[in-house]
């Protein structure tokens, strides 16, 4: 039996699988494809104080190996999340890992982390900073200086494991990953969409609503590894590696790069089952290579050329 | 009911009119679950540029064969490549999703008026399949007279057909709409029409306005891309007077007086 445990923060997760924000919904969406009780991890669809009722629509398109959205963080709010959401999510018997995001900086990040600190249902959150679609100008996970303000406010309101989630579209992803460590994050979550754009030329108009949304999907993935392997090389907490990990190959290349764990996103709409797969193909791939650990790959990216 | 993820043998798969094709599917389990108004997310194979499962309404199911039918319009590389699928392969299909068409209150003396545009006839011949009680008309609208779809199938189900067309070249020479206006002028008082109906967004929308005029009641079937077709996603949202709702989910089926145009 080989050992796919690993730590984030305070929080101890049977094997490295997790599915990414928002491609999950609250879990019961994918009753009878896809059994969450496999999971590592599940993480919620992103939780604001008030309920949001996200972007107009169209909201997505499907891209070359990929697609963009503009979901717009469309939400219950917290008080009908933790109501109707949570009790269900808890269910499966796997830690649940709140994202939420905020209106207003930094107060609704502290008021919602004040509120989920005292659940013991919520294992760890994620902080959210790196949305493309809420009509931000910038977005905190774009300065490193409001990003360790952020952090340091929020690390202040609970002691449970605190996940960053970090936007690519930055020039240097290592100087706000270090930001998010210094200011007390115990995990950075990596990376977050990439800001794209689709035209429909006989209309001349952006095949999204909001013009420009964000792209994921297999598409991004060697953004997404270079990024991980980068702040892998400056950080020394654990990263989360996510971004078109489509099966248990794609999943490795970020072990290797350095994650401790990784998410699946995109691939969960098309292959609902693929997270709980993956948890199967990393033991089988650690078996054939007579490996006794997932940890023992993490970081394992030998230099050079063969 | 939940749905289910299934690899389906293909037992034909053909094209019916002008770019238009018709997949059979052994699916026992779909063929016995499946309601009018259901859909199933296909796995399209291998096509480069299609990442994501294509929506597509149950055309027909046929619960004694184990078989439901697929009708779909070839408009870009995914329904492309599922068009060159053989009989005897299989497909990877997660269905019935859904909420499907209420039908069940259904009265006797009801004038079940099936109003379909292009492709929007798939799901309405298979609620013509299982509505049980009242008369049955089917008004179907299209390009052309080569882009009619299904005509026969309502006919061999007991419906009368009448036909529009936008150049004129088969039925009346315009919209399907002005058809359904002329039935209700013409319907015989002691049967109660109840509409259903499937096609673009422009002729839903000219369904609500004569619905709003005669004080009628209808249910109608959106078509909306979608990433993951089971809710989670949350990017085929339609507006409705409660909010937005998720096609995939509150829908595809919806009153039409909910709609929010």
């Amino acid at each position: 039996m080989q050992d796919l445990s690993v730590r984030i923060g305070s929080l101890a997760l049977k094997n490295p699988v997790m599915v990414a924000s928002g491609t999950f919904g609250y879990a019961r969406e994918f009753k009878g494809l896809c059994d969450p009780g496999k999971l590592g991890a599940i993480v919620t669809k992103t939780i604001t104080v008030r309920p949001r009722q996200g972007n107009p629509v169209p909201r997505t398109c499907e891209t070359p190996s990929g697609m963009i959205n503009s979901i717009g963080l469309e939400n219950p709010g917290i008080d009908a999340f933790l109501d109707e959401k949570l009790p269900v999510m808890q269910k499966y018997g796997v830690p649940v890992i709140v994202s939420i995001a905020s209106e207003k900086d930094p107060e609704e990040f502290v008021a919602l982390t004040r509120r989920l600190d005292k659940i013991r249902a919520v294992a760890a959150i994620e902080l959210n900073i790196s949305c493309p679609n809420m009509k931000k100008k910038r977005l905190i996970a774009q300065d490193a200086r409001a990003t360790a303000s952020c952090v340091r406010t929020v690390r202040k309101a609970t002691g449970k494991t605190l996940i960053t989630k970090l936007s690519p579209n930055v020039t240097d992803i290592t100087r706000i990953a270090l930001a998010a460590q210094n200011a007390g994050s115990d995990a950075l979550a990596l990376i977050n969409t990439v800001q794209g754009m689709v035209i429909d030329v006989e209309a001349r108009r952006p095949k999204i609503a909001q013009a420009v949304g964000g792209l994921s999907g297999p598409a991004i993935r060697p953004i997404a590894v270079r990024m991980v392997w980068e702040a892998y090389k400056k950080v020394g907490i654990p990263l989360i590696g996510m971004g078109g990990i489509m099966d248990t190959q794609s999943a490795l290349e970020f072990f290797i790069a350095g994650a401790t764990a990784i998410s699946v996103g995109t691939a969960n709409f098309i292959e609902p089952g693929i997270a709980a797969e993956i948890v199967s193909g990393l033991e089988e791939h650690l078996r054939k290579n007579k490996l006794a650990g997932i940890k023992e790959i993490i970081g394992s990216l030998r230099a050079g050329l063969a | 009911m939940s749905a289910l993820q299934t690899d389906a043998t293909i037992k034909a798969n053909g094209r019916v009119a002008h770019r238009f094709s018709r997949i059979v599917l052994e699916a026992p389990e779909l063929s016995r679950t499946a309601r009018p108004g259901n859909f199933v997310m296909v796995k399209v194979p291998d096509a480069a540029g299609a990442l994501l499962r294509r929506p597509l309404s149950i055309h027909k199911a046929e619960a004694g064969r184990g078989r439901i039918e697929l009708l779909y319009e070839i408009v870009g590389p995914g329904t492309c490549a599922l068009s060159r699928k053989k009989a005897g392969e299989s497909i990877n299909v997660i269905g019935p999703l859904g909420n499907g068409f209420d039908f069940h209150s259904q009265q006797r003396d009801a004038l079940n008026i099936l109003v379909a545009g292009g492709i929007g006839v798939a799901p309405l011949v298979f609620l013509a399949q299982r509505l049980k009680k009242g008369k049955m008309l089917a008004l179907i609208g299209a390009r052309t007279a080569a882009h009619i779809l299904c005509a026969a199938d309502f006919r061999k189900l007991g419906c009368a057909v009448r036909i529009a067309t936008d150049d004129g070249s088969a039925g009346l020479r315009g919209r399907v709409t002005d058809l359904l206006v002329d039935v209700l002028m013409r319907r015989e008082k002691d049967f109660c029409p109840v509409l259903y109906g499937c096609g673009p967004k422009p002729m839903l929308e000219a369904i609500a306005r004569v619905c709003r005029e005669n004080r009628m009641q209808a249910q109608v079937s959106l078509e909306a891309h979608m990433a993951c077709g089971i809710g989670a996603c949350l990017g085929c949202v339609v507006q409705t007077t409660r909010g937005y709702e998720r096609v995939c989910k509150e829908g595809p089926v919806f009153r039409i007086d909910d709609l929010v145009w």
